[in-house]
């Protein structure tokens, strides 16, 4: 492979912004799919719709909302400057927040999915076996929901990495701190330097692939194992 | 009957003749985004005077350029440089004879706080500011001036950390008019209106520091036969709108 340095830097760049979205995603994600399957509150499907409309909106309705509110004179951007974070556009930091919010739909879903599946039963066996709502959380939801929660962390993963259009709206394009893969890519198609697109370009393509394969070889061997 | 055909007809002719001249025509138009705005302005007393419409595309003159040579249906491209219109003109994707300098462009330092900005520039040297907007130098002329002027002043590698890259000088200027660039580098004609500074303070960049930004039109292949594209290019080189063009703050 004949990547360029600045080539490397991007992919390194996209790998840690998928990686710490994905963990954030994991602990906020993981609670927020628990309420949406547990809760009777009215604010059950509100909720539910909000956390689904990144599937949704155009990546420039998110680019746009967050660049107005977190910049100087938003909302956002009054809190973070008050805690003495600063702004948050043209930062790693906006970059993974960003993508928390871009990708949560991928997260919550297949987990609340897992644990809607999952029924009662197994929390009513270990409230009668005496286990607190916190143990029987940890010993028997997230275990039984394993499989929920290995797709949402792949599929967080990989739309992380396929992040494009919101990165171009808040990111600035600076090496290193937001210049991610996507944008690499069409810098180089739009300053026609095709050739440096198309090793990029493959390079997405295969990686993909594999994620997407390797999540349906996982799902079909889970099937496979669980009687009917 | 008969009667009624030709008042029909009658009526068809005047509301046309009320409208607009007939034959009227529409022209795809890719231009630069720092002559966006003005040019919207040269619509509105085209429409008027010949009845023909524009169908306007504005963007950094490099991805227009980059659309062209990949078959975009543009019939008139109105760039931000010299270089690219000659290119396309050289591999013979324009109407022979048509390339003109219709303006020349000038670069301020720009920031919509209306003190930060002094008339000398010296706040670029204080870096009491977080980030410097720029358009990408790989495909807008504005960036390349705006990279010629940091080097100029040797403070190329100072500003490094703090530079931010707009696709465009459009989302340039979006990321200044939001206030999350405190300053950036955009075009004057972005600022200017009705030859005033609609908000905030500039810089207006001296000339030596960077090569004058000389913005060539020129009629694309699919445009020869489209009297509405003719048309336009008539009318950027009539008096009456080079100087619309000079309220923009643009040289001719």
């Amino acid at each position: 492979m004949l990547l360029t340095a600045s080539d490397l830097q991007a992919i390194g760049l996209t790998l840690q912004v998928a990686t710490l979205t994905t963990l954030i995603l994991l602990v906020i994600g993981t609670p927020l799919a628990w309420w949406l399957t547990r809760t009777r509150s009215v604010f059950k499907k509100p909720l539910g719709a909000l956390v689904a409309l990144p599937l949704v909106l155009p990546p420039s309705v998110l680019g746009f909302y967050l660049l107005v509110l977190m910049g100087p004179h938003g909302t956002v951007g009054q809190w973070t400057q008050a805690l003495g974070l600063g702004v948050l556009p043209f930062t790693f930091a906006g970059l993974v927040l960003a993508s928390v919010l871009y990708s949560l739909p991928f997260m919550v879903q297949p987990v609340q999915h897992a644990m809607e599946a999952m029924g009662t039963r197994p929390l009513e066996v270990a409230a009668s076996l005496r286990a607190s709502p916190r143990d029987t959380f940890f010993s028997v939801v997230l275990p039984l929901c394993k499989p929920g929660l290995i797709s949402g962390a792949v599929m967080s993963f990989a739309h992380t990495v396929g992040e494009f259009g919101v990165v171009l709206m808040v990111g600035g394009n600076i090496p290193g701190v937001t210049r991610v893969i996507s944008v690499q890519i069409y810098d180089h198609v739009e300053a026609l330097e095709y050739a440096d697109a198309h090793r990029l370009a493959a390079v997405m393509l295969g990686f993909s692939f594999v994620v997407l394969l390797a999540l349906h070889l996982y799902n079909g061997e889970r099937r496979r194992d669980t009687p009917p | 009957m008969q009667l009624k055909l030709k008042n029909v007809f009658l009526i068809a002719v005047l509301g046309c003749a009320a409208s607009m001249p007939c034959g009227a025509g529409e022209a795809r138009v890719a231009v630069a985004a720092n002559f966006a705005e003005p040019l919207k302005a040269v619509a509105a007393v085209l429409e008027k005077t010949t009845g023909h419409t524009l169908n306007i595309t504005a963007g950094a003159t490099g991805k227009l350029v980059a659309q062209i040579r990949n078959g975009a249906p543009f019939e008139v491209l109105l760039a931000a440089d010299t270089q690219a219109p000659a290119q396309l003109e050289k591999d013979g994707l324009t109407q022979a004879g048509s390339r003109f300098t219709y303006a020349t462009g000038k670069l301020v330092l720009w920031s919509a706080d209306a003190t930060r900005v002094d008339p000398k520039g010296e706040v670029l040297k204080g870096g009491q500011f977080r980030k410097l907007a720029y358009a990408n130098p790989k495909v807008a002329p504005y960036g390349v001036a705006a990279v010629q002027v940091m080097d100029q002043l040797g403070l190329a590698t100072a500003l490094a950390p703090k530079l931010v890259q707009g696709e465009s000088i459009g989302q340039t200027f979006g990321f200044v008019h939001t206030g999350n660039a405190e300053l950036g580098f955009v075009a004057l004609s972005q600022v200017l209106e009705g030859g005033r500074l609609k908000s905030g303070s500039i810089w207006l960049v001296p000339q030596p520091l960077y090569a004058p930004i000389r913005q060539d039109a020129v009629v694309l292949q699919r445009g020869a036969a489209n009297p509405a594209a003719q048309a336009l290019m008539r009318l950027l080189k009539s008096p009456a709108i080079q100087d619309l063009i000079r309220s923009y703050g643009y040289d001719l």
